[in-house]
């Protein structure tokens, strides 16, 4: 019987470690889930008005997504084919450009696309630290003003088709 | 001396060390400022993960200490500026993790894993068998172990 403990304590320590070094260190968990999107008022990018709101957020029926990127971000460039498609499919994505210049945006967006339903400005970035975006891009699944996932880095098919969709399909009902 | 020299000497040139943290407006009250230093160097840089906000050159943590200056002159106590952090990036931002439910085995693994060490040599120590009586060399032994002695001496 003695002689099972070391093997024991052996598959103990290689499944803990198993599990612990599969977990990826760089994706934070958000704590925000399941609770209201923080209040926010940004402006359109270059301008003062004509961005949105946590309110325009919270008045929405369906799933809507917001997403954190910015110009200078290369994984961003990497994300837009993805966010084109998603328009396409018909999902409302809000779009905030983080700490970008307007000109920067707008240059992104007329060059590559606009996959956005609106477009706001966080040239400090505050509302992102409010949001706990810890690096763009970020991509938020919010539904009636209620944030129910969070994607960090960019968002792809697979990653779409695994963890967004379910749970798109679980809070649209 | 001149060792001792030299050391002073470098220790006044690593004075651009301590710039890193305070490249923003310190607090004009110091007591203030020690307590921005002190919240700051509990918080974790999100970006860089193992540096603490004081240290670390990302753009996300010069935006945090930012505003834990602000707070702090706005009267917010330490607790209400660590608040606001975890409220928005979770326990992680802590470099310290709070003492709660599930960090329990996180603050007790080490002295767990040590009693643990401290059955095992006890166990060991108390299987060991005391040696017996020695029992004198055979004739044919002693002639064996001479010979081989000798040997070594007459080299």
């Amino acid at each position: 019987m003695n002689k099972f403990i070391p093997l024991a304590i052996f598959c103990a320590i290689a499944i803990a470690l198993y599990v612990g070094l599969s977990l990826n260190p760089s994706n934070i968990p958000s704590v925000l889930i399941n609770d209201p999107v923080p209040e926010f008022a940004l402006p359109a990018v270059g301008g003062e008005e004509g961005g949105f709101s946590s309110a325009d957020l919270a008045a929405e029926d369906g799933v809507v997504l917001v997403n954190f990127f910015a110009s200078w971000c290369m994984p961003c460039y990497v994300e837009h084919p993805f966010l084109m498609e998603l328009k396409k499919r018909g999902y409302k994505i809000y779009g905030v450009a983080y700490k970008d210049k307007s000109w920067d945006t707008n240059g992104f967006i007329k060059e590559r696309g606009n996959p956005y339903y609106k477009l706001a400005a966080d040239n400090k970035g505050r509302v992102a630290i409010d949001f706990g975006v810890y690096g763009v891009p970020e991509t938020y699944v919010i539904k009636n003003g209620i944030i129910r996932y969070k994607h960090a880095g960019p968002i792809q098919e697979m990653d779409f088709e695994d963890k967004v969709i379910p749970i798109i399909e679980s809070v649209d009902k | 001396m001149r060792g001792l020299i030299s050391l002073l000497i470098f220790i006044g040139l690593s004075f651009s060390a301590y710039a890193i943290g305070v490249d923003e407006m310190p607090l004009k009250d110091p007591a203030q400022e020690a307590r921005a230093q002190g919240i700051m160097k509990q918080l974790r840089c999100l970006v860089c993960q193992n540096e603490s906000i004081v240290d670390s050159g990302a753009d996300l943590a010069k935006d945090l200490r930012i505003i834990v200056r602000e707070r702090i002159t706005q009267g917010d106590t330490d607790e209400q500026v660590l608040a606001f952090m975890t409220s928005r990036y979770g326990d992680w931002v802590l470099l310290k993790p709070p003492f709660e439910g599930a960090t329990i085995i996180l603050w007790f693994s080490p002295i767990l894993l040590l009693l643990i060490g401290f059955y095992i040599i006890y166990r060991n120590y108390s299987k060991r068998k005391p040696l017996g009586e020695v029992a004198p060399l055979t004739p044919e032994e002693e002639r064996r172990l001479n010979s081989l002695l000798n040997e070594g001496a007459e080299k």
